[in-house]
């Protein structure tokens, strides 16, 4: 079980749009509420000095000094990549953290996972977090209960959180497709993987923050010199432009 | 493969009940999935106009609202000292008759004596009126210390604002630019239309001192000193004028630009000229005589001169192409470069003029002149707090829409669009009411907008009429009134003194105040009798919040979820540019606790005061509750709270009360639309289509199309005033001020605030709400706390490195109001005088339902100590707010920042502390689930410390 | 990585176990009676108590029994198989010592093979983790292999224990040494684990969270570098030379019961530092590192 798939069919996953991404958290809560209710995510300590709970994805923030201009602020939404060389599925001693043939997504199976924590260890990105409550281990499932559920509408067959996030910074499709959506995201806008150095091969792209500064227009020529000519003179030159 | 078998079928509820969200002021439609009779999940509401279907993190973590522990659970009355905490259940009976028995003799002796105000409250169009009954002139809600400056700067001059009440048109604009865009209002649209501007690689520009969410997704950062942000954008305009690049037949067409200003000397000077109809009115160019400003056909000459009187736009263009304006004056004090405050105003006119759009849509303006289409310049504006509140903010909101008008964008394809009931003229507003009668109401609603002098509210004396002073010559624009301000001056006794306090969802001992520290002691405070300085307050929250401690009978009100409201055109509705909407939320839960809708329980202290409209005929209360009011309620003939579903059902806006009204909004989401014709979308305030339309809706009775207002007449009058023209005249210490402040045209001045940088507190600090909390609320929800339970002062570089501080050091910030010790973090991304911090993390220990140490009460920290609700006495007693409105100036603030290293701080909490509040009853529970036994027990066997960063 | 004594237990308790229980197999002492029992129990017990601890890291221990089904590309489950199959393949050996069954010394040998390469597996399960460059070295099996070498030798007395204890104190000054730069080697920053290294210098300005959570807890471990110096040490002194040096002096049983305490308590010390001073890549993205 634990032998990743050759290929797979599809491969599932997310562009995240580090461009457009405000960082608002909004898809942090949706895959809380939604997983809450599906796997359970347990809170602990929820009201002290010490809360801690599960979470499947959280947004970090960065600052980024820059060579010419000034520091730039980065908020990066980070969770499951569903790597096609996935390293916490070969780790896993009972065959519960595997990949889909299918589609690609990356799962645990709750029913045999032991909770021994080698997977997490295994994973360069800090996609799994074990659940102190059910002492098994929680990640991303690409909200496999949302994607194929008929018993949702077809148009909320996405994840959680690429269906809340406000800024539509989040995208979800089959990257086998070179077609798909977000495959030509990809392509045109130069996303890229994260810690390509550690072989995992993830599925899931970055879409980098485009080039900023100040804009090119060439610079406005005055009307006249007003110093020499009053405002009169502006006037006259401005009304008869009408 | 064998793979295991994966749920992909799950069944997420048994029920989706449609409501409307309110983790913030947002008003977003959610999709309630209960199960078994629980809140399972919350999602967006794909159909409904504001969210379309996304939703925010507080949205989302609404389930852990409603059954947040801190959910009051019965009527509350004191019985420890007030600001003990100690309290005792009693019923919902003996609330209401204590209540009823000290309002009661309030009314019928001296109505001003009862002041009601209201915080995040969504429902003024009822608490205004029920206060209007009363007879009270004192009730406001929260914009004093929260927009008032967007508001009123914007219908006083394009007759609609910034904030929710307008937007940018997403799907055409090319350039987008922020002035100090709050991100915790208006947030899902502006996230909606920032994703659209990205979608299409459109551009986004970000004025902002704090370089964070949508700045820093913006294409373009100018990190500007806070409080300059009016001359940057007067600079624009000198540049802008300097090249000729405006839109003269805009300004001709849909301005005052070309009325005639009087040039005589005396009481008229600066008003407009006006003919034997008491009209404004223009020159003809076509024929040089003078003309109807609403005639058609009419050319109008912007640059008249007649019988030695000039038009607005004369003035205009007089004052800011004075060398003052010019990008290198303004440069240092803005901290921006002249070149890059050039190349902002090249941008503006290159998209405006070189790449305007033209929409293919005939229409016909108010005067009868036809349009073959709709042209359009498509750069759009947006702004909120950070220029609305600081002192000079009135007037910086006032330049902002010039610089629109200039370039001709407001209103048109690509610019900024007002969302109905907006636009509307000052003219079809109210002026504010204000006269007591014992056991009378008044004669009209408290808020309104001033056109003179003659408007304020003041008692023969000259005194003010209102506890806060609103509508006083100290801020005679008060559109929202001074809730800052009604706590201190009932303290002070300054207008006068009062005998009941009574608050609804406002935080007033915490983060709600200006000089909280302060507060609580003025809450607390006895005279020489032994009784409270406010001898009754009576409060109504949902939650334990701080405030609850310092009131005398707490009202407990229901959840969101628990509860009817409307969202409606008579208050601040959901309508889009292109749709009115309104919208309902109703018990999609029933409450478990003895809490009850505080509009219900107003409707009911209505009907026991014998409130007129709140009792029937044969003295029984008029309304069930709050839901029988909605559908039943009439403003005016045939216009109610909500417009949709009205009369047989089919009618909307106007028609009589249909009792199935409610139920048919919750057949349709829970709200409801009528949409803009095509040809009315755009141009609205001339637009005669549009005008026809919103009269049939019911926004106004006839057509109000108006003129913009480059040139302020009401303000004028006001300076008048100050320059000793017209029968009330200011008081001799304010007339400098009202001259500077008044001025008709835009202004800049220095902020109030910066007078703290002579004495020693040069640094200008700053407080931003987060996108993912609101106001006081996220602490208590177990999910949005672990994103932000704690709160750093952001340092930019400039301090940071000066002063040489490491990470873990705290600093103390003092100002003239104060001193504080927090920790810190440094920003590059910031402006090199500026500091930050997430507001409302800070939390008093024992409030909230949150454990003592609980990191929000022991490292979490407000800037609200530092700031003082008064300016610096010189003589007089003035409040620190705009000189306009009377908007609390927050974001004048100036600190001093000095480094406290770790080791000095060992106690390591934020300074100061408060004593612990003790609990007050409440709900408890919440969704709490501990560690597994084994894993816990496991842990503690082997003692391992947490290494926490 | 968070030093959790389940982990320090069980890697080094099975470590000296499964080192002991191999010079037993291969019939180092060739014991009998009660000398044979206590000696056996002794290997069986270290071995037994180090992989009950490493229970004590499990948050579900309740399948425990399918960590035998994934051997074919997990080093945690062919760990568990060869534990299994080295105390049960031993067992009779032990039994044969204890009661002179006479059992053919192949049988042994095998079995002390087998105990070597549990303890192989064992440090697998640490060297494969890419995701820290510390361990991810092919040192790391030979720091393991080199202290139940070590240790087994000097619970069975040979000779050149003293001499299997330097070379651990030679080991474990390699491991650091090429430790030490592993992480920097890896090449992972704050830049490629965000991309955002096409933009500039990126860092932290705000932790996706205020509060904790599982990852800050297991994976990111700060340990002051005077302490680990310090530790370090002591690790060598306590695991290689004071043992080596006291197994020089005549003291006999004595002399090695005490060497091999004192190992132990060296081993553990390195094993904490071990595991403290391994940094996870996904520190990276709270700051931990640049």
């Amino acid at each position: 079980m634990t032998a990743l798939p050759q290929a797979t069919e599809k491969r599932l996953g997310l562009v995240i749009d580090l461009d457009t991404c405000v960082g608002c958290q909004a898809c942090v809560t949706a895959c809380k509420g939604w997983n809450d209710g599906g796997i359970g995510l347990s809170d602990q300590d929820p009201y002290g000095a010490s809360p801690s709970g599960t979470f499947l994805n959280r947004v970090h923030s960065y600052q980024v000094a820059v060579p010419d201009g000034p520091a730039q602020v980065v908020t990066f939404p980070r969770s499951c990549l569903h790597c096609d060389n996935a390293p916490c599925v070969t780790v896993c001693p009972t065959g519960a953290s595997y990949k889909r043939a299918e589609d690609g997504i990356v799962l645990v199976n709750e029913d045999a996972c032991i909770g021994c924590g080698l997977c997490a260890w295994a994973c360069p990105y800090g996609a799994r977090e074990m659940d102190a409550a059910q002492g098994v281990m929680k990640k991303c499932t690409l909200c496999v209960d949302r994607i194929y559920n008929e018993t949702l509408p077809e148009v909320d067959r996405e994840p959680a959180c690429v269906r809340t996030c406000p800024t539509n910074a989040r995208h979800f499709g089959d990257f086998a497709d070179p077609e798909s959506h977000v495959s030509k995201l990809v392509a045109e806008r130069g996303g890229y993987d994260l810690m390509p150095g550690m072989g995992t091969q993830p599925t899931n792209k970055y879409l980098p923050p485009r080039a900023k500064g100040p804009g090119a227009a060439s610079p406005l020529a005055p009307l006249l010199d007003v110093k020499a000519t009053g405002i009169a003179g502006w006037l006259d030159r401005m009304l008869g432009k009408i | 493969m064998n793979q295991p078998r994966v749920e992909t079928q799950r069944e997420v509820s048994d029920e989706v009940r449609q409501t409307t969200c309110y983790m913030c002021a947002c008003r977003c439609g959610i999709n309630v999935h209960l199960k078994s009779g629980k809140v399972a999940y919350i999602e967006g509401n794909r159909d409904h106009p504001i969210n379309k279907g996304v939703l925010c993190a507080k949205g989302a973590s609404g389930i852990m609202q409603v059954t947040a522990p801190s959910r009051l659970k019965a009527p509350l009355r004191r019985v420890g000292p007030r600001g003990s905490g100690a309290f005792e259940e009693i019923s919902w009976e003996e609330a209401l008759s204590t209540a009823v028995s000290w309002m009661k003799p309030l009314r019928e002796t001296a109505p001003e004596r009862l002041a009601f105000f209201t915080g995040r409250d969504q429902s003024q169009s009822l608490t205004g009126w029920w206060a209007q009954n009363f007879g009270t002139p004192n009730y406001a809600a929260h914009g004093g210390f929260c927009s008032v400056n967007m508001a009123a700067g914007g219908i006083y001059t394009i007759g609609g604002a910034f904030w929710e009440f307008g937007q940018p048109d997403w799907e055409r604009t090319k350039l987008f630019v922020m002035f100090g865009v709050a991100e915790d209002h208006d947030s899902n649209p502006i996230k909606i239309g920032i994703g659209k501007l990205k979608a299409r690689g459109a551009r986004v520009i970000s004025v902002n001192p704090v370089r964070t969410g949508y700045s820093a997704v913006a294409d373009d950062w100018i990190g500007i000193t806070p409080g300059t942000d009016g001359l940057l954008i007067l600079s624009l305009i000198h540049c802008l004028l300097e090249a000729g690049k405006i839109d003269l037949d805009y300004l001709a067409q849909w301005t005052n630009a070309p009325l005639l200003l009087n040039e005589a000397e005396g009481p008229e000077k600066g008003l407009f000229v006006r003919n034997a109809e008491s009209q404004p009115f223009v020159i003809d160019r076509r024929t040089g005589h003078p003309a109807p400003w609403d005639g058609k056909g009419v050319e109008p000459d912007l640059g008249a001169e007649w019988q030695g009187h000039r038009t607005v736009f004369r003035h205009m263009v007089e004052e800011y192409l004075k060398p003052d304006y010019a990008p290198e004056a303004v440069a240092v004090r803005c901290g921006v470069t002249a070149e890059r405050i050039r190349q902002l105003a090249a941008e503006l006119a290159q998209v405006a003029f070189d790449q305007a759009i033209s929409l293919p849509r005939p229409w016909v303006d108010f005067r009868g002149n036809e349009h073959a289409d709709m042209p359009g310049r498509p750069v759009s504006f947006h702004a909120m707090r950070g220029i609305s509140a600081h002192s000079n903010g009135f007037q910086t909101a006032r330049a902002l829409h010039l610089l629109q008008i200039l370039l001709g964008s407001l209103e048109t394809p690509g610019g900024y669009r007002l969302k109905p009931p907006y636009p509307k003229p000052i003219e079809a507003h109210p002026t504010p009411h204000f006269v007591t009668t014992p056991g009378k109401p008044l004669t009209g609603p408290h808020l309104g907008y001033v056109r003179s002098p003659d408007d304020l509210c003041l008692l023969p004396d000259g005194s003010p009429a209102r506890i806060d002073k609103g509508f006083s010559w100290e801020n005679p624009f008060s559109a929202h009134g001074l809730m800052h301000m009604v706590i201190p001056n009932a303290h002070a006794g300054d207008p006068y003194k009062i005998d009941t306090l009574f608050l609804y969802m406002a935080n007033m001992s915490w983060n709600s105040s200006m000089n909280s520290a302060r507060v609580m002691e003025m809450l607390t405070e006895r005279g020489a009798d032994g009784e409270y300085l406010i001898p009754r307050i009576i409060y109504s929250d949902a939650y334990a919040s701080e405030m609850v401690a310092y009131a005398d009978l707490i009202l407990p009100d229901t959840t969101y979820l628990e509860r009817h409201d409307c969202i409606s055109l008579l208050d601040r509705p959901i309508s889009e540019p292109d749709a009115a909407g309104d919208a309902i939320r109703w018990p999609v839960l029933e409450p478990d606790r003895e809490v009850r809708c505080f509009q219900s329980v107003l409707l009911d202290l209505g009907a026991r005061l014998g409130l007129p409209g709140m009792v029937a005929e044969d003295g029984s209360p008029k309304y069930r509750d709050y839901a029988d009011y909605i559908v039943n309620h009439q403003r005016r003939p045939g216009v109610g709270p909500l417009m949709g579903f009205r009369g047989n059902g089919e009618a909307t806006g106007r028609g009589a009360p249909n009792p199935d009204q409610m139920q048919r909004y919750i057949e349709n989401g829970a709200f409801c639309q009528a949409h803009v014709p095509e040809d009315a979308a755009f141009y609205k305030s001339w637009n005669a289509a549009y005008q026809d339309w919103a009269v049939k809706l019911g926004l106004y009775e006839t057509p109000q199309p108006y003129l913009f207002n480059i040139w302020s007449e009401p303000m004028r009058r006001f300076q008048l005033a100050a320059e000793g023209f017209g029968p009330r005249q200011p008081p001799d210490h304010l007339r400098d001020r009202l001259r500077q402040a008044m001025h008709p045209l835009p202004v800049w001045y220095a902020p109030y605030g910066d007078e703290d940088a002579a004495f020693g507190y040069p640094v200008h600090a700053l407080t931003q709400r987060p996108m993912d909390m609101y106001h006081s609320w996220g602490s208590q929800n177990a999910w949005l706390r672990q994103i932000k339970g704690r709160n750093y002062l952001y340092l930019p570089s400039s301090i940071w490195e000066a002063q040489g501080f490491q990470p873990g050091d705290w600093a103390r910030v003092s100002s003239r109001a104060g001193t504080i010790v927090v920790p810190v973090a440094h920003m590059a991304a910031l402006n090199e005088n500026t500091v930050w911090t997430w507001n409302a993390i800070g939390k008093r220990k024992g409030a909230w339902a949150l454990d003592a140490d609980a990191p929000e009460a022991t490292t979490g920290f407000l800037l609200n100590h530092l700031i003082s609700e008064l300016l610096p006495e010189k003589g007089v007693r003035l409040s620190n707010s705009d000189p306009v409105t009377g908007q609390a100036a927050w974001f004048d603030q100036r600190v001093r920042v000095e480094r406290v290293v770790a080791a000095d701080h060992p106690r390591g909490t934020a300074e100061p502390g408060f004593p612990e509040l003790s609990d007050p009853p409440r709900a408890g529970g919440g969704r709490q689930n501990s560690s597994k036994n084994f894993a816990k027990s496991f842990r503690k066997l082997l003692g391992m410390a947490e290494a926490e960063r | 990585m968070h030093p959790a004594a389940s982990v320090i237990l069980f890697s080094t308790l099975s470590g000296l176990g499964f080192g002991f229980l191999a010079f037993l197999g291969w019939g180092a002492l060739a014991p009998s009676g009660w000398a044979a029992f206590f000696l056996w129990a002794l290997g069986y017990g270290l071995a037994v108590t180090g992989l009950l601890a490493s229970t004590f890291h499990l948050g579900n221990p309740r399948n425990a029994l399918k960590a035998f089904t994934q051997w074919r590309t997990s080093w945690l489950s062919r760990e568990a198989w060869a534990s299994v199959v080295t105390l049960v393949l031993l067992a009779p050996v032990a039994l044969s010592g204890i009661f002179g069954l006479g059992l053919p010394r192949l049988v042994g040998q095998v079995g002390g093979a087998l105990a070597l390469g549990t303890v192989f597996t064992t440090a697998m399960i640490y060297t494969q983790i890419k995701a820290v460059p510390r361990w991810h070295h092919w040192l790391t099996p030979v720091m393991f292999l080199s202290f139940a070498v070590a240790g087994g030798a000097t619970l069975s007395g040979r000779l050149w224990a003293p001499l299997a204890l330097l070379s651990v104190g030679a080991v474990l000054l390699a491991v650091w040494r090429v430790g030490d730069g592993a992480f920097v080697r890896a090449g992972q920053t704050l830049g490629t684990a965000t991309g955002l290294d096409r933009l500039g210098l990126p860092s932290v300005l705000d932790p996706a969270h205020t509060a904790g959570n599982y990852l800050k807890r297991e994976m990111i471990f700060v340990v002051g570098r005077k302490h680990a110096a310090k530790l370090r040490k002591l690790a060598l002194l306590l695991a290689s030379a004071l043992p080596a040096l006291i197994l020089l002096l005549p003291l006999g049983v004595w002399g090695i019961a005490l060497a091999a305490a004192l190992h132990l308590a060296g081993a553990l010390a390195a094993r904490w530092l071990f595991f403290a001073e391994a940094e996870h890549v996904v520190g990276l993205y709270y700051g931990a590192r640049g």
